[in-house]
């Protein structure tokens, strides 16, 4: 089983050089910190920055420098800065390579649900309407189950979709899972997993052929 | 005629009861923090407001919706706000949210001057209730794509890094934002302003919003510019 820095060091092993990405709230921005040295990527945040660089120093923080998640953040020699509609451009133009964002739900078909529990939690769908929609590279990152020990990735999604057919690939503590016409197709373990724990997890169809290789995370 | 007011209440003099407006920001970064304050003393109920997010509970448009100001809030993000969720879920405030990109879209038709775009974004969900579907070949793709209309609202307000009493803007950082695309969109806009120049100060090249779409422009008090999530790392 993976933690939380492990899914995310999985996933930036799907980062390449030259890329454009979009990080998501969460585990998704975890992944910055695990790109491998050499390779070159400029990080979009949707609130308008690309060339997003680390969080500031100590005392250095300012209130006009944020990220999609409204943390403080800096900025990299080459970034810039543009409106919201600039944003949402270049993210439904494609000119965006990867988006890696988090879920409540992935439904075998590549549905996604995660910005409202009805009666009980409505925080928006913020701009995860708009990455999913246009978006042609969209890695989920999330737990297998959830606090309940419920599978995430189900037959249909229970909850309101935020996209719909649109997720290719999903990394979770226990695997890494491709989105196909068959169902979910298992193309890697965590270290420790089994098929046989990952059928468990997962409630839609899972389609495990042949020897499923572990991860390689390092 | 000068597009410069005196304060911020001469600024929202006439924002009475029941207007539409528009208020730049995201988060808690480049919001209008005086015009707010103003509405808050005035007092004004019945309120549609614009705005990717509904502030914190004791910040930014979370003043007005304690006050029970608010009649509607059209947003795309409200999960740091507990009076929002409660507010919401109770039925005393009508909420519309939006993707953000079509926020930001449809902000800027407005400003544009086209009536309506269309977009992918909420295809198949529920944002998709009640609109017209298109189907458009684009980069070769056939896709799906909602019809959303321009906002048509009465006031826009917005916060900028410096303008001059023309009413040319240049935003700092990402408090820019929403902030150029609602003041496009305004048929009445407000800027409030960190540093009022005079015209000549601002290099043309730089400027942001130009002052056609800006109709009162004033210096702001002060600004507490506060941070929502303080994240730093060791020296």
């Amino acid at each position: 089983m993976l933690d939380k820095n492990g899914i995310a060091k999985r996933i930036a092993r799907e980062v390449k050089d030259g890329m454009y990405v979009n990080l998501g709230i969460g585990i998704p921005t975890l992944v910055a910190n695990y790109i491998p040295a050499g390779i070159h990527v400029t990080l979009q945040s949707e609130n308008g920055i690309l060339g997003m660089g680390p969080f500031p120093v100590e005392g250095e923080e300012d209130a006009d420098f944020i990220n999609a998640g409204k943390q403080t953040v800096t900025l990299l020699p080459g970034s810039s800065i543009f409106d919201s509609a600039t944003s949402f451009g270049m993210i439904r133009a494609q000119k965006v390579d990867l988006t890696i964002l988090g879920a409540m739900e992935v439904s075998e078909q590549g549905d996604i649900a995660s910005w409202k529990i009805p009666g009980k939690m409505v925080k928006g769908m913020g701009g995860a309407m708009d990455l999913v929609a246009s978006a042609k590279n969209i890695i989920v990152a999330m737990q297998h189950v959830n606090k309940a020990g419920e599978s995430k990735l189900l037959k249909q999604c229970t909850l309101p979709l935020t996209g719909v057919k649109c997720i290719k690939r999903i990394v979770t503590e226990m695997a890494v899972l491709d989105v196909t016409p068959q169902g979910f197709k298992l193309l890697e373990l965590a270290p420790g997993v089994s098929v046989e724990q990952v059928k468990n997890a997962t409630a839609g169809r899972l389609i495990a052929e042949g020897n499923i290789p572990e991860m390689k995370i390092d | 005629m000068s597009k410069v007011v005196n304060n911020v209440d001469e600024a929202i003099r006439d924002i009475n009861d029941g207007a539409t407006i528009m208020f730049g920001g995201f988060g808690l970064c480049g919001i209008p923090e005086n015009c707010i304050a103003a509405l808050v003393r005035k007092g004004v109920k019945g309120l549609t407001c614009i705005s990717n997010n509904a502030g914190v509970d004791d910040f930014g448009l979370g003043l007005l919706l304690r006050n029970h100001q608010i009649k509607k809030m059209i947003a795309s993000y409200v999960g740091e706000n507990a009076e929002f969720e409660r507010q919401m879920l109770s039925g005393e405030m009508e909420v519309e949210l939006i993707p953000q990109g079509t926020l930001a879209t449809r902000c800027m038709a407005a400003g544009y001057g086209m009536p309506a775009i269309f977009t992918p974004a909420g295809v198949g969900t529920e944002v998709a209730q009640g609109k017209e579907v298109r189907k458009f070949t684009f980069n070769g793709v056939e896709k799906d794509y909602l019809m959303e209309y321009a906002f048509d609202a009465d006031y826009a307000i917005v916060k900028a890094w410096k303008g001059d009493t023309e009413g040319n803007l240049i935003y700092r950082a990402t408090a820019r934002n929403f902030n150029p695309l609602m003041a496009m969109a305004g048929k009445i806009t407000i800027a409030e302003v960190e540093h009022l120049v005079q015209p000549g100060e601002l290099v043309p090249d730089y400027i942001h919003t130009p002052g056609i779409y800006v109709h009162r422009i004033f210096q702001g008090e002060k600004f507490e510019k506060r941070i929502e999530q303080r994240t730093v790392r060791k020296k």
